[in-house]
């Protein structure tokens, strides 16, 4: 049913819809709207969970590990500081084979402090084991929070899932949503049966530690494991779209890039702006398309080289910055192509909440038709000179 | 040999290690002298001292350590700790 | 022979030999019985019985991070409860954990009153990564950070008092235990497990390694802790104590100079003004919590 709805409150009810037994978080601005949703709904009785109102993101996502290790689906939200402040407790997430979801409201890191929007938090976990998913719209906000539970779960995957979107541009915003209704998302998403579990009829000790004649088997497993999801996504992604018409299979998505010269490849809301200005630039002649990425661990390689194949300049929009390097999607892009001629230049770009326009995104095609890329577009001049 | 999914494992296993052999003394049960007050098996570390029929202990030389504790706290010196000959 | 361990912790773990965190966790799981989940954090405890794959838990166990014991047990409880189970969850941590790292998730989950036990094994520093001292290491104690040197006689600080923090919490029952009076810490645990809400107890473990004593006098110097005064056995209900452990108490010299870390008040010369200030820390402990036997002369 369409409902005019806030992003968070889009996510709240999708996160509902999930039925997670344990929901533990720590409010953070721009992640509030979602975990005041849900405390709302506990306490009407309109979601039957038990919610820990822990005193830092740090204990909430360690609540989460504890819930998932006893054998409940659990969920959290957070974003920037928070994640960061969770950063140990991720590694062991994903280590320990725990399944939990986690909404990311992406916000820029600091310092400075910024509450505004960049996507540096998920992506400086992106070595993590968490899988990783960005959503272009409220829509897909909703909807990846069902696919990321039933990803995280398969047996074949059992790693924990990030379902980012952009703090503020989405998360704050009015959009028409499609909804689920609970029968919907119940006949997708079965009740949670954990592999294993704390249970004193079957004893079994979990966070064991790994000598060096066992730690890089593990690792390897890990990493088998986040690259195996791929295949994963695409059922539970076709699945998603044969029931509610919306398909998640592939792990990007194209736009008018078939018969581009110059592909740009982002994350996340910008894409929104992107196909606009790529419609103008089209009506101009230029042949301009997108690649958007949907899922960013695992990382699409095959589906940027297939895609990019064709094409004689790629433009990466960068809403985060490996200080000292690149934008981490752009180095990610260029190994994706490694061996093919094709340049790949980086555009970091509104980062903390700076705004991207279309003629920003005209700018950058521009630029990388003469060649012109890694650097940081929208800077104040007049501020750095 | 499949790994536990994320470093788990099945529970007890620590028995696969016979720390017997990091002793260098071996307590030595007097049971002449034992009142069979089970103060030693109370106190083991190990855990590795179990009772006989007649309430006798048997100490399990396989994970004894040779710390002691059990000679140090018999209170009838019914525990004597000799050099261990190997 | 190699028969079967009557107990729920495995032997075959690598715990020094005269381990006192070993004797804790064999008499835990003993008061506890199989259907409880422990949540250990790293340390001592953990290392030594959870090389992969050789746990020595017999019971279901988890182990997550150093600082986290707490939040990963408010996890369980809140899973267990809704599902319906009934099994108890005790949370583990020696004392870098407990005091210093993981009090935020501590304080986190005493606050929200989840229905939990905590069990500190306090052996004074953080012996895992090597005798460096924290918040709970007695003052003067020499450690591996806090050494005693030319310009220092060990560590400058007094332990913190965790117990009354956790009281003040409104913690419903906050013990203190010690290895030296297993029969003493079996009830203990018990009595925290069938008390409802959050419970801590708090477990002198003298660490043979770490004080620097020979691993057979792990219980005489448990004894000696508690005979000077320098370790209190009581239980708090509700904010208030309501036993203490009596003693007729002997002077601090007697604990202070069986250990290694104390070794620096008695040689190369007496130390007579350090020594009087820890007095004072016993004689300050037995007021506050009037353990003196008085002997009728």
């Amino acid at each position: 049913m369409m409902e005019f709805m806030e992003g968070s409150h889009a996510v709240a009810h999708s996160v509902k819809h999930c039925r997670p037994e344990v929901i533990a978080a720590y409010p953070i601005t721009p992640q509030t709207h979602i975990v005041e949703a849900l405390a709302e709904m506990v306490a009407n009785c309109h979601l039957d969970a038990e919610y820990i109102t822990v005193e830092s993101e740090f204990s909430a996502l360690s609540a989460c590990l504890g819930a998932s290790a006893a054998g409940s689906r659990v969920y959290s939200a957070t974003t920037s500081q928070g994640l960061a402040l969770m950063f140990e407790v991720c590694f062991n997430c994903a280590g320990m084979r725990m399944p939990v979801v986690m909404s990311i409201v992406n916000r820029a890191l600091g310092a400075p402090l910024s509450i505004w929007n960049d996507q540096q938090d998920s992506i400086s976990l992106r070595d993590s084991g968490w899988l990783q998913f960005y959503a272009e719209d409220n829509q897909e906000a909703a909807d990846l929070h069902y696919l990321a539970y039933k990803v995280a779960e398969d047996r074949n995957v059992l790693l924990p899932a990030f379902v980012c979107f952009d703090g503020f541009i989405l998360s704050h915003t009015y959009e028409p949503v499609d909804m689920l209704t609970q029968e919907q998302a119940d006949s997708y998403l079965p009740r949670y049966t954990p592999v294993q579990r704390l249970d004193s009829t079957d004893p079994i000790s979990f966070g064991l530690f790994a000598s060096p004649d066992y730690y890089m088997e593990f690792r390897y497993q890990i990493d088998q494991a986040v690259k195996g999801a791929a295949k994963t996504i695409a059922m539970a992604g076709r699945e998603f779209g044969e029931m509610f018409g919306r398909d998640y299979s592939n792990l990007v998505e194209s736009y008018r890039l078939d018969d581009a010269d110059c592909a740009i490849v982002a994350m996340g809301s910008i894409c929104g702006t992107v196909k606009d200005a790529i419609d103008e630039m089209r009506k101009d002649g230029k042949k301009v398309g997108l690649l958007r990425l949907r899922s960013f661990r695992p990382f699409p390689n095959k589906e940027v080289r297939s895609a990019l194949s064709g094409v004689n300049c790629v433009a990466v929009l960068d809403k985060n910055i490996s200080l000292g390097t690149k934008g981490a999607v752009a180095l990610e892009v260029r190994d994706a192509l490694y061996g093919q001629q094709v340049p790949v230049l980086d555009y970091i770009i509104a980062l903390g909440g700076r705004d991207v326009r279309k003629k920003d995104i005209r700018a950058v095609v521009d630029m990388a038709g003469q060649g012109k890329g890694d650097l940081f577009h929208g800077l104040r001049q007049e501020l750095v000179s | 040999m499949a790994l536990g999914l994320g470093c788990s494992a099945k529970p007890g296993k620590a028995k696969e290690n016979r720390t017997g052999s990091w002793r260098t003394f071996r307590p030595e049960f007097l049971h002449e002298k034992c009142t069979k007050c089970g103060l030693c098996s109370l106190v083991c570390p190990e855990g590795c001292i179990a009772e006989d029929g007649e309430g006798q202990p048997v100490p399990d030389y396989d994970y004894c350590k040779g710390c002691g504790i059990c000679a140090e706290e018999c209170p009838g010196q019914a525990i004597e700790m000799k050099k261990e000959e190997k | 022979m190699t028969g079967e361990s009557c107990g729920l912790f495995e032997y075959g773990h690598r715990a020094c030999g005269g381990c006192a965190a070993a004797m804790a966790a064999r008499t835990i799981l003993d008061a506890a019985g199989k259907d409880t989940i422990i949540v250990s954090a790293t340390g001592c405890m953990e290392v030594f019985s959870t090389p992969y794959p050789e746990t020595a838990w017999k019971v279901p166990w988890i182990h997550s991070l150093f600082e986290n014991n707490s939040a990963v047990a408010s996890g369980i409880v809140a899973s267990l409860k809704k599902q319906g189970r009934k099994e108890k969850v005790i949370a583990l941590g020696g004392d870098g954990a407990t005091f210093d790292i993981g009090i935020l998730c501590l304080s986190g989950a005493f606050e929200r009153g989840h229905d939990f036990v905590y069990i500190c094994y306090d052996n004074e520093a953080y012996m895992n990564t090597g005798i460096q001292r924290s918040g709970a290491t007695p003052y003067d104690a020499s450690t591996t950070t806090s050494p005693a040197g030319k310009c220092s006689t060990g560590n400058r600080r007094p332990k913190k008092d965790l117990p009354m923090i956790l009281a003040a919490h409104g913690a419903p029952y906050v013990a203190t235990a010690s290895v030296a009076y297993l029969p003493d810490l079996k009830k203990k645990v018990e009595k925290a497990i069938a008390t409802e809400g959050p419970c801590y107890l708090q477990v002198h473990a003298p660490c043979c390694t770490g004080w620097g004593f020979e691993g057979e006098k792990t219980m005489t110097i448990g004894k000696l802790a508690i005979e000077t005064g320098l370790w209190v056995n009581y239980e708090m209900e509700d904010g208030k104590v309501t036993r203490v452990k009596k003693v007729v108490r002997k002077p601090v010299e007697v604990y202070l100079k069986e250990q290694r870390r104390f070794r620096h008040l008695f040689k190369p010369k007496l130390n007579e003004t350090e020594i009087a200030k820890i007095q004072a820390v016993a004689d300050r402990n037995a007021e506050r919590f009037g353990i003196d036997i008085k002997l009728k002369k």
